[in-house]
């Protein structure tokens, strides 16, 4: 189908671009348009103003601040997924970046679409997730922050205000040598996925895990952390009978079935992939933390 | 009921369209795809599903490959785009073109034009580097193809692509 007709407005500046939003009746943002186009495609959603954001140059670029790595929203996709900077500071997010969509999808999606859209199975929510990443608003009153955690509000929504859009995401960046992993199941080996798991391990010179962050996706509308899962490992050497119980308490998570997946299944799927998950993460500590997928 | 924007509202659109500067006037809620088929007669870009899934829309913007169901044409003014009329050189296929006839890397050769300007870009991003049938396979997921299962249009792309450096790359 074709989008229903909208006006069409091209902002140069950021100031522009809120004062827009804050303007304009019944307007939506567009970023790379990889969720958003569909949804006018299929006509369900039908704006009556649409403010492009791919003009607006200072909205994308990656930063390291300190620990902090901050990926300004309308940054592809597939430069986070390749930026040297991001390999080295956060190599699990240049991983995971590489799962999100297709090559073709990934050249035109940004990181600050993604994190907007919130689809349940995305993948760049569930390393926000599990990083306590921290949601940059912007809007014509001034910046705000929103600590992940408190970001989704149901289904395909968040906690974005009216005349709000995403600025930029920032990424606690774990200390050299952590280990992490990304693993996912999905339908047909790329594309949407069922259930995905992030781990992020690190551990003290006595071997035993003194951090420790597991996020689950796919099971609800937004990624969940495994608390229990991960009090099972901190304090604790990542051997093979923890990593079995971390396992089992992130079977325990509540999980929606869908049309694809029963809950049953999904709960079964978050306890192999954090297994899978904390088994990579562990070797990738040992091996001193390094190297990119 | 909300004052919708009039349908002939239209933006004057120009985009160098394989090497060429085109230009026309569209709705802004034209797609690329429909502007190259339907404005410039270009319609080798085929459409498919219309919001983003089967990638036979993909063309190549700036170089990099894009769905061209999910960009507008008045997002592309200005810039470069390739589409499979411009991978050609006169009678003379692109190597990829070429490989993906002799392995029968095509049946109905609806879906072919995306996969071509899929394997292009992996072409040109692996700059002479080997690649294994795994990684080509990741790169073709974008691209549905229901007629050939997917064996011609890989091994196609493994000859071509681990022709070695001699092999020439083109646009």
């Amino acid at each position: 189908m074709k989008p229903a007709p909208f006006h069409y407005h091209a902002p140069s500046t950021r100031m522009e671009a809120l004062q827009l939003l804050t303007e304009l009746e019944d307007a939506r943002v567009l970023a790379g348009g990889q969720s958003l186009v569909p949804m006018l495609n299929l006509r369900l959603a039908a704006p009556e103003n649409l403010i492009d954001l791919n003009g607006v140059a200072d909205l994308a670029g990656i930063v390291m601040e300190g620990r902090r790595l901050t990926i300004g929203a309308m940054t592809r996709q597939r430069h986070g997924e390749r930026s040297g900077l991001v390999r080295e500071a956060c190599p699990l997010l240049a991983h995971a970046l590489s799962h999100v969509g297709h090559q073709q999808t990934r050249n035109r999606g940004t990181i600050g679409g993604s994190i907007a859209h919130m689809d349940p199975t995305a993948e760049l929510p569930v390393v926000a997730c599990a990083m306590d990443a921290v949601v940059v608003l912007e809007s014509a009153r001034g910046t705000r922050e929103v600590p992940f955690a408190q970001w989704s509000d149901g289904y395909l929504a968040t906690a974005i205000g009216p005349g709000e859009i995403v600025a930029a995401i920032a990424f606690p960046c774990w200390p050299a040598g952590h280990g992490w992993a990304f693993e996912e199941v999905t339908r047909r080996g790329e594309g949407y996925s069922i259930v995905s798991v992030v781990a992020l391990l690190s551990m003290g010179a006595d071997g035993t895990v003194d951090r420790c962050a597991i996020a689950i996706g796919g099971l609800g509308a937004a990624p969940v952390r495994a608390d229990a899962a991960e009090a099972v490992l901190t304090g604790v050497a990542p051997g093979d009978e923890a990593i079995a119980q971390a396992g089992e308490a992130a079977s325990e998570l509540e999980a929606e079935g869908d049309l694809y997946a029963h809950e049953a299944f999904k709960r079964h799927l978050a306890k192999q992939l954090t297994l899978r998950a904390l088994r990579s993460a562990r070797d990738r500590a040992h091996a001193g933390g390094t190297g990119h997928g | 009921m909300r004052a919708a924007p009039a349908m002939a509202e239209t933006v004057p659109i120009t985009i160098a369209v394989n090497g060429v500067e085109r230009t026309g006037d569209a709705e802004p809620r034209t797609h690329l795809a429909d502007f190259l088929r339907h404005h410039l007669g270009l319609t080798g870009t085929h459409i498919g599903c219309e919001h983003g899934v089967c990638g036979a829309c993909t063309v190549l913007v700036d170089g990099e490959t894009a769905r061209s169901c999910l960009m507008f044409a008045v997002q592309a003014n200005g810039r470069s785009i390739t589409t499979i009329e411009g991978v050609a050189e006169a009678d003379l296929l692109h190597p990829i073109q070429a490989a993906l006839s002799k392995h029968h890397g095509l049946q109905c050769g609806y879906c072919t034009p995306g996969i071509v300007m899929t394997l292009i870009e992996l072409q040109r991003d692996l700059a002479g580097e080997p690649i294994t049938e795994p990684a080509v396979r990741k790169a073709l997921s974008g691209n549905l193809c229901r007629c050939t299962g997917y064996q011609g249009m890989v091994d196609a792309a493994l000859e071509v692509l681990n022709a070695g450096q001699d092999q020439e790359v083109r646009p």
